[in-house]
Parts: structure tokens; sequence; C-alpha cells
């Protein structure tokens, strides 16, 4: 293995071949790109949901689908794009191939429980898929009760258990990066010398362990509330309904931070890679990363401001989730210190970077609209949620996504994408998404409610801006699929360190043999040191 | 991949035994606060309804057996008492003793189990399992009280769950320990085996009080 370029490299991608290899392999390279699949193909799924949903509201009467049928493109949209796609989407490809790359291991702690945890998301997706094609669900994502053990028609259970089973893939990913982490790091690898992304992907990790466990406890919950009739969410046996929601949202309300911490972590190796500059404030950065996933734990409250929560207790979570905005700003300030005075680059993983920041942080501002009592009755329920969670998860996690495929493609797969249709497609969907988005917060301000198929006509103007955008956005999305697969035959031969990058991931080959590292990496130099890159150039 | 001449089963990514030792330990302790978080929905449940309906659910926690429930309590512990001499007998790498706890452990296991059925059982012949012909004496509030017993078998129910994969862990560990798998160098499994069954029974210690103790007093 150790004979260099003699013939063909061996890599992990040439090093066996054949449906098997992969289908039982347990090497995280693979594991990261098995997942890659499936993510993709869920995200078009729920994307064509969107699509569907979006041209039903060109006009202002009900006239593509029935009122049933959109309640159920709404639930399977937020289902899919929820669970089955962010979720998983940066930790569990991106994560997957880096993390342990990043820290000089040759693989995760438990490579077997890796693997298994891709099949538990697949599993899970076909539960969600059989309850998709024999019926659909028509609860919306959060599967209030009553409504959903009680009077509903759809395939709750199915879809409940898909997401039951979907959870364990969370949790065993979020365990094997916490344990891998702490004991597999090369020699020198200290805990301040770790990538941001790491740190990021860490945190979240601590929510994934802590909160989807309550998740999964409240689905079985659910599923027997729905099938016995065990009562306890049920007011005519002394059940509480608002119980459910508190469940419902200690885990949901903290994965919002599962969605979008990971993302974070990609854009301080975005910013810090293409600005040519050690990161601004690495502590605070690390620091806040942790802050955001106990802070999230402790603000689920403000998703019952009108559930009939008390008014102490609202005034008491209103006031607790103002300060996630502290570890959010302070990431975003020191991003963009870390800007000043770079030499700064524009290729397209920083074109994402910048769409992040400016859109995480209209995101993160509206999110403080939200998290006030007095304006949350007036938008509860409206589309400036809808768009502001958007920003968040679409134009956060979704762009950093984007970002952080683009900026380790040549990585993953030895090859450059095309650089011109890359910037393209980067700013196809930052235009097309603010089209969409950002009429939705003006809807939702002027009291257009959510989840309705029909509207009054003086809406409509705003309606169809946010279908054209929607549009646009999914050429935006439809380009990297066509041009990535492109480049795994014509794109140019990227090389070790395409961008000039400081993590160890890019001391390697790309794509990377098997295990990583020819030798064990040693870490003698802080996270970012530019200075060393260079003077190891020279000398 | 040769370097290794130990009887260690070292697995590729791991550079060295105590490595693989420590992940493989971390890791266990992890998934058992994932545990203690998915048991946690359950206990919260308990806590609002039993703060929300203390008169009838102290009526309900009466009708519990409480010797039964003791004798269970003392069994289960026995077999935490067991599990750690297992453990010691991998440490110490005596085979046999490791066999014969291993067996035991698994026997009192079952004699648990085999106890919370005849419970159960006790439960549809006296009416107190929810559903169209619950009846529970002293209370009007039937719907609470049945509400209670959701609770108990939801709790027990999970419990024993826990139980029987503990049980399949046990005879795991049983197969690789006849086989001698496990020597003072390595006995993981074994280590880690013992953490979940002493998991399991903890969560017992809870459960005793909290569905058979706790507002005995009142009558």
């Amino acid at each position: 293995m150790i004979t260099a370029a003699a013939q063909e490299q061996a890599t992990y991608l040439n090093e066996s071949y054949g449906i098997k290899s992969w289908l039982l392999t347990k090497d995280h390279k693979r594991i990261a790109l098995l997942y890659l699949g499936t993510i993709t193909f869920f995200f078009f799924l729920g994307g064509i949901f969107a699509t569907l949903i979006r041209i039903e509201l060109l006009t202002p009467s009900g006239d593509l689908v029935s009122s049933e049928t959109y309640n159920k493109l709404f639930t399977l949209h937020g289902v899919i794009m929820v669970f089955f796609f962010l979720i998983p989407s940066i930790p569990a490809t991106l994560g997957n191939f880096f993390l342990p790359l990043m820290i000089g291991a040759k693989d995760l702690a438990f490579p077997r429980i890796n693997l298994l945890s891709w099949y538990l998301l697949v599993i899970g997706g076909c539960f969600a898929m059989y309850a998709m094609l024999a019926g659909g669900v028509d609860t919306g994502w959060t599967f209030y009760v009553p409504y959903s053990t009680s009077y509903s028609n759809g395939y709750v259970i199915a879809t409940g258990l898909g997401i039951f089973i979907a959870g364990f893939s969370s949790i065993l990913t979020g365990l094997n990066f916490i344990v891998t982490v702490h004991r597999m790091r090369a020699p020198g690898m200290t805990w301040f010398r770790l990538p941001l992304f790491v740190w990021s992907n860490y945190a979240t990790a601590l929510i994934q362990v802590l909160g989807t466990p309550v998740l999964a406890i409240t689905m079985v919950l659910l599923i027997c509330e729905r099938s016995l009739h065990i009562g306890i969410f049920d007011p005519a046996r002394g059940g509480d309904p608002v119980l459910y929601q508190h469940l419902f949202w200690f885990y949901s309300h903290p994965a919002v931070y599962i969605m979008v911490l990971p993302g974070m972590g990609v854009i301080s190796e975005l910013v810090s890679t293409f600005s040519k500059k050690p990161i601004f404030g690495y502590k605070m950065i690390a620091f806040s990363s942790v802050a955001i996933a106990v802070l999230g734990f402790l603000v689920w409250g403000h998703h019952l401001f009108v559930a009939g929560q008390s008014v102490y207790a609202g005034l008491v979570f209103s006031f607790l989730s103002y300060f996630v905005a502290i570890p959010s700003a302070i990431k975003v300030f020191n991003w963009t210190a870390t800007l000043y005075k770079g030499s700064i680059s524009y290729a397209t993983p920083m074109l994402y970077a910048f769409g992040f920041i400016g859109l995480f942080t209209m995101g993160g501002l509206t999110g403080l609209f939200v998290a006030s009592l007095g304006i949350d009755v007036h938008v509860t329920d409206t589309y400036f949620v809808i768009a502001h969670f958007h920003y968040i998860m679409v134009g956060g996690t979704l762009m950093a996504y984007l970002g952080g495929l683009h900026y380790w493609w040549p990585k993953m797969t030895g090859r450059m994408y095309p650089e011109g249709f890359a910037k393209l497609s980067a700013l196809t969907v930052f235009l097309g998404f603010n089209l969409t988005f950002f009429p939705q917060f003006i809807l939702g301000y002027l009291g257009m409610p959510r989840r309705y198929h029909s509207y009054p006509d003086e809406f409509q103007v705003l309606h169809v801006m946010s279908t054209m955008g929607a549009s646009v956005l999914a050429v935006g999305y439809a380009m990297p699929l066509v041009y990535f697969i492109w480049s795994l035959r014509y794109g140019a031969i990227a090389g070790p360190n395409p961008w000039g990058a400081t993590g160890l991931e890019w001391k390697t080959a790309s794509p990377p043999p098997t295990h990583n590292f020819d030798e064990t990496p040693i870490v003698t130099t802080e996270a970012y040191d530019y200075a060393a890159l260079e003077a190891a150039k020279v000398g | 991949m040769d370097s290794h001449t130990e009887t260690v089963a070292l697995r590729e990514q791991f550079e060295t035994p105590g490595q693989q030792k420590e992940a493989s330990t971390l890791g266990m302790w992890i998934f058992l606060v994932t545990e203690v978080m998915f048991f946690g929905g359950l206990f919260l449940a308990y806590m609002v309804y039993r703060r929300l309906f203390p008169e009838v659910f102290s009526v309900a926690s009466n009708t519990l057996n409480i010797v039964i429930g003791a004798v269970n309590t003392a069994v289960l512990l026995c077999s935490s008492f067991t599990m750690v001499l297992a453990v010691h007998a991998a440490q110490i790498g005596s085979r046999k003793a490791l066999i014969v706890f291993l067996i035991l452990t698994m026997l009192l296991g079952g004699v648990f189990l085999g106890v919370k059925a005849y419970e159960w059982n006790e439960k549809f012949e006296e009416h107190h399992v929810p559903g169209p012909s619950f009846y529970l004496d002293k209370t009007p509030m039937q719907g609470q009280a049945q509400l209670f017993f959701s609770l108990y078998f939801g709790m027990t129910g999970l419990h024993a769950l826990h139980m029987v994969i503990g049980e399949g862990l046990m005879l795991f560990l049983l197969f690789h320990a006849y086989a001698g798998k496990y020597t003072p160098e390595y006995y993981t499994p074994v280590d880690l085996g013992g953490l979940y069954w002493h998991f399991v029974d903890i969560i017992w210690i809870f459960l005793f009080p909290l569905l058979y103790l706790i507002g005995r007093h009142h009558h």
C-alpha cells in the first residue's frame, strides 16, 4: 500500500469493486457516499412536494389539489426534509467523511455501528415512503394530538415508526462522533487544535445523543395512544395534549441546532480557507457551538406561546430564547472579523459561505421577532414563521451543505467541479432563495396563515413572486446534480490540496486511501496555521 | 495488522488495545445516557400526572402487590451481584466461574421476568388493564386510574423489554465465554454487558418506589 505512484494510486474508491463492497463497507468514506446518495434522493423527493405546494399557491383558489391533498403535501414535505434530509445532511455525509480525516484517525471509533446507522435511515425512510404511497399523512410534520391520535385518517403510525427508526440512526451517528473525537485523535491533535468543523459536529452530537431519545419515546407514546388509546394525551382520561407538545419540542427545537450547527462548522472552514487567514476568535467560536447546544435545550417552550402554556413560563422561555442570539452573533462577528484584511478568493464555496452569513443573519434576527411574546402572538402560524425557519434551514443549513460539498468534492472524488457553472448555480440559488422566501415574511406579517391551500386575492402577487423564486431555486439545485456527476469523469484532476487549505484532510491524497493516511500524522501546529503551511512548502 | 501478537481482537481503526477498550467503554456510557433520556420521557409523564391526580394514583398504586414487587427487587439486586462476580471472574481469567455466574445472572433475570408476567396476568384478572373492561374500586375517576395503569404497563413493559435484551446479551457472552474468548487482557464485552445489566437494574430501583411505594401512607 505504501509503494506510491507506481501504477494507479490506491484509493478508497478502487480498493474493491461490486455492490457488496459498498453495501457491507465499514469505511467511513464509503458510508458517507451511501448517505450522500440517500439524502440527495430524499432532498429531491421533498423538493417535489415543495414544488406542488408552490404551484397550488399560484392562484388564490384551491384549484390544483384538494385541501386534504394539500395537507398531505406540506406534511410529507416537512417530514422528508426535516427527518430524512436536514438532520442527517451535513453530519452523516461531510461529517462522516471528514471528521476522522480531520483528526488524523483511520476511521470512526465504531465502523460497524456507522454502517448500521445508514441502514436505519434507509429502513426509516422506507416506512415513511410506504406511508406516503399507501395514502399519505396529513397532520403536519409535528403530529399534534389529538388530531394525529383520534381524527386523522392518514398513516400516522407508519410515519411515526419511520421517524423512530431514523432517530436511532441519528443517535448512533452522534454516539460515534463523540467517542471518535474523545478517543481517536492523532498524536498532538489537542482539543484546541481541532478544526472548528469538528467542534461543531461534536456539539451537534451532544444534542443528537441527549435529544433524539426523547423524540423516540414521544413517537412510541404517540403510536400507543393512536393504536391502543392509552390515554396519555387524551383529556377524557386526564391526559394532556400539551404534554405531547412539550415532549415533541424538547427534541425538535434542539433539532434545529442539529441542522444548523454543522453548517456553522462548514462556514468556519470556508471563511478561513478562502481568506487565507487563521480564524478570528477560535476558542470563542468553538465554545459558542457548545453554548448553542446547551441553550438549545432550554428554549423549547417558545413553540407553545399560544398553546395554553402559563404566561410566566412563556416569559422565561422568551427570555432564554434571546440568549441563543449571543453565541450565534459571536460566530457571525468572528467570521466577518476573519475576512478583515484577508486575501479573499471568490471561489464557489466562498460564495455559498457569504450567502450563509447573510441569510443566517436574517433568519437569526427574525428568530428574535418570533421569540418575543407580543410579536409572536401576531405572527404565530403565519408565513412569517415559515419564512423565518426556511432562512435558517435552507438559507443556512442548505447553503452550508452545498458550500461544503463544493469545497470537499475534490477531496472526495479527486476531481474538480466546473467553477463557472458552480458560480452560476451559487448565484441562482441565492437569488432564487430570496425571491422565494422574502415575500413570505411580508405575507405572514399581513396575516397569511400557514397550511392553507387557498387565500384572499390580495396575497396573490406575493405568492406568485414566491413561486417564481422557487422555480429559480429548483434550477439552482438541479445544476450541481448535473455538473457534479459530469465532473466524476471529466473534471480536472484536483491534487491533494487544491485550495491551499490547512486541515489534515488536505495532507493526504485525493481521493484518500482506505486507511486515510499512509502513516499516522503527528500534529505540531494550531488549526488554520497558514504560516506553517507556507514554511513547509518552501522547506 | 501483523504487529499485534496478543490474544486481543484489535480492530483495525485502533492503534492500541487500551484505546479500543476506552472507546468501547465510553460508547457504552453514552448509550446509557441515551437510555436515561429515553426512559426520561415516561418518568416525566408519570411525574406530571402523579402531581395532577395524587389521590387516584395513590388508590391505584395500592392495588399493586408490594410483596411480589419487593421480592422481585431482591431478585434483581442479586442478579446484579452475580453480574459483578461474573465480571470479576473474567478479570482474573476464571472461565469456569465466568460461565457459572453468567448462567446465574440469566436465571435470576428469568425469575424476575416470570414474576413480572405473573403480576401482569393478575392485572388482567382484576380488570386493571386499560381498555373497555377496566374497573378500579374506590375511585370515581376511572379515566385517570387507567392513566396510572397505562404508565404502569408502559414503564414496566419497557423495562422488561430491556431485561429480555439483557438476557440476549448474557447468552451472547455465555457462548463466547464457553469458547474461551475472554482473558484478563480482553474481557471488555463482559464489562460492558455488566454496565448494561446494572443500568436496567437501576431503572427498576426507580420504578419500584414510584409505582409501588409512594403514596401508600394515605391508606
